[in-house]
């Protein structure tokens, strides 16, 4: 386990600094943009004074200069400063982490609750009338775009319920009940798709599990449905349905963009949008990064959650 | 629908598929046959083919042109507008059919350009192994570490948005799965005596990738090119909506949601939900659609369903 745990950690690293290399090539390639942002619109700016900044900015380095220096500053906290604001990336980045990572939590808690005891009906009831109705409901929700359904409930929402999402971002800590009121209905709605396919990974590992031979022993020796049910498939059924969820992480960061900026949550998603508009090159960098980073950690403990799922398992070579 | 027996496969990494190599009739009439039998894969490949028909027919079978103002305001859908008219007077299932030419080529060129690289990579990579394997595998690790929307949007902010890079960003993100997939075919193939065989006889590495590795992961490599054309075609629409994908000007089921179609959405509610609509029935046609071929060209989950 130590060896794996190591191994993958090593792994995670590589992966770490490439993912630096690729947003940091993906971003800087483009010749100088920053410096001509920097410069603003203003036609006094000539070539040499934007040259000027440039090399002041460190842009007219080599390209290998530029990442060290950057990576640098980037394990030392120091992230660069926004082109926008002049102010540290990172401090403008913190105070929408909670918002990003309340709203994730929340739509992955309601796509497991959801999702868990429906695809366990519908397998235990495996093409009967409620696994019928299940499994149409999962694939519609599957091809709904989030874009549009989160649309559809503000519009539709606030036309026959007179329903509108409070403005002004309260933190769960200080103001729970409103931050709740303000946080449910994305959500659910960042969760829909994330429940379908949850659901649906649910029910088919649920079957392949029931046709097993330890479920027709266990049922043999005389335990109760119940205890069969609970103790002998979810269990089992549940590795497939852990891998997806490390997968669909990645599904969820990328929602958050869309749900954030529909339903104007002051997030680091509706952050990456605002900054890509504005170009501002050194906050997009960091956001990437940081959503890059979650999802190979969230990743990471998928892998790791395997072992103490499946005791089979144990990573022991 | 265990009515015909095949014959195990058994692959090295479980998660791969291979074809079965048992009838003797051209694979697209087997295709055919088999999708004849699932009632769920045939309709939405009818429904599909409907809207490919007009996405390519668009010029004749819209009843507008894009820009026509046909002198009604907001007008709800009736017999006149099937789905009404928006706020400058056009006709938004003529909008709609022109978006939806916009929106399946943007994908279908997106998903196109992923497999290619994304094949290409994986066979390299799990044919030759070794050190190859291990760079390319890093690098598609950490491609897929960002979010498929994400890894768009930072190659849209880098090229500007427009259609082309918008497809250059979704092929870029849809390569790397592919390549996961097609590495997957050719290790569960590559050690096979066929294989060995074929090097016996003198054929070149490149020779036997492409002659007998390729068409193994042919059959996988369809099936996610078919739901990845879903996800391309939604990924589209969710950049454009976000206003970095294609430009405005230009109808796209994404295009024609946002702006004027958010503004009016209270007044004229059918700008938004036609195009919403026919986004959702694409991608639910190729969802069901995938299903009906993995169900068809994967003999180890037939009869599992």
């Amino acid at each position: 386990m130590q060896r794996y745990l190591i191994q993958r950690l090593l792994y995670t690293f590589v992966s770490l600094v490439g993912l630096s290399i690729l947003v940091f090539i993906l971003l800087r390639a483009v010749p100088g943009d920053a410096a001509v942002i920097l410069a603003g619109d203003e036609s006094a700016m000539t070539e040499e004074d934007i040259d000027e900044i440039r090399t002041e900015m460190g842009l007219n380095d080599p390209l290998v200069v530029q990442y060290v220096r950057w990576g640098g500053g980037v394990v030392q906290g120091d992230w660069g400063i926004s082109l926008f604001t002049s102010q540290p990336v990172l401090s403008l980045i913190w105070p929408r982490l909670p918002v990003s990572v309340e709203l994730g939590l929340m739509a992955m808690l309601f796509a497991v609750l959801i999702a868990a005891p429906l695809g366990i009906l519908a397998a235990l009831q495996q093409d009967g009338f409620s696994d019928q109705v299940l499994r149409f409901i999962s694939i519609l929700f599957l091809a709904l775009p989030n874009f549009w359904l989160s649309t559809m409930v503000l519009v539709l929402g606030s036309r026959w319920y007179g329903w509108v999402p409070p403005v002004g971002y309260e933190s769960i800590f200080s103001n729970p009940w409103y931050n709740l009121q303000q946080f449910t209905i994305p959500a659910i709605v960042l969760g829909t798709s994330l429940a379908a396919s949850l659901m649906r990974m649910m029910r088919s590992s649920m079957l392949e599990v029931m046709r097993e031979d330890y479920i027709r022993t266990a049922r043999a020796k005389g335990l109760v449905e119940r205890k069969v049910v609970l103790r002998h498939m979810l269990r089992n059924s549940l590795i497939p349905v852990v891998t997806l969820f490390g997968l669909m992480a990645g599904v969820v960061i990328g929602g958050t963009v869309i749900t954030e900026s529909i339903f104007s949550l002051p997030g680091m998603g509706r952050l990456v949008i605002d900054t890509i508009n504005r170009r501002d090159y050194p906050m997009v960098q960091a956001l990437i990064m940081i959503f890059g980073f979650a999802t190979l950690m969230i990743n990471l403990l998928t892998d790791l959650s395997y072992a103490w799922l499946d005791p089979r398992i144990s990573y022991s070579k | 629908m265990t009515n015909s027996q095949e014959p195990n496969q058994t692959t090295l990494d479980g998660g791969t598929m291979a074809v079965r190599s048992d009838s003797e009739r051209p694979w697209i009439i087997g295709i055919s046959k088999a999708l004849w039998n699932k009632p769920l894969g045939f309709w939405s490949f009818f429904v599909l083919l409907i809207i490919t028909v007009f996405a390519i027919g668009a010029n004749w079978l819209a009843p507008y042109g894009i820009d026509d103002s046909t002198g009604l305001y907001t007008a709800a859908p009736g017999f006149s507008h099937l789905f009404g008219t928006d706020h400058l007077g056009r006709d938004v299932l003529s909008r709609t059919i022109f978006a939806g030419q916009v929106s399946l080529r943007v994908g279908f060129m997106a998903v196109a350009l992923g497999t290619i690289v994304g094949a290409v990579a994986g066979l390299v990579s799990g044919y030759f192994g070794g050190y190859v394997d291990q760079i390319i595998q890093r690098i598609v690790d950490v491609m897929m570490s960002i979010p498929t929307i994400l890894l768009a949007l930072t190659v849209i902010a880098s090229l500007g948005a427009d259609a082309l890079n918008v497809t250059l960003a979704i092929g870029t993100a849809l390569a790397p799965r592919t390549a996961r997939v097609a590495r997957g075919s050719a290790l569960s193939v590559k050690e096979l005596d066929y294989i060995t065989a074929a090097h016996a006889l003198g054929s070149t590495p490149v020779r036997v990738m492409f002659r007998h590795v390729l068409p193994n992961a042919a059959a996988p490599l369809i099936v996610i090119a078919s739901v990845q054309l879903g996800t391309a075609i939604i990924t589209e629409a969710s950049l454009s909506y976000l206003g970095l994908g294609v430009p405005l000007n230009v109808p796209t089921w994404g295009n024609m949601l946002s702006g004027a179609g958010l503004t009016y959405m209270t007044k004229a509610p059918w700008m938004a939900i036609f195009p919403g609509l026919a986004l959702t029935t694409t991608v639910l046609a190729l969802n069901l659609f995938g299903d009906a071929l993995r169900d068809i060209l994967d003999p180890k989950l037939r009869g599992s369903k």
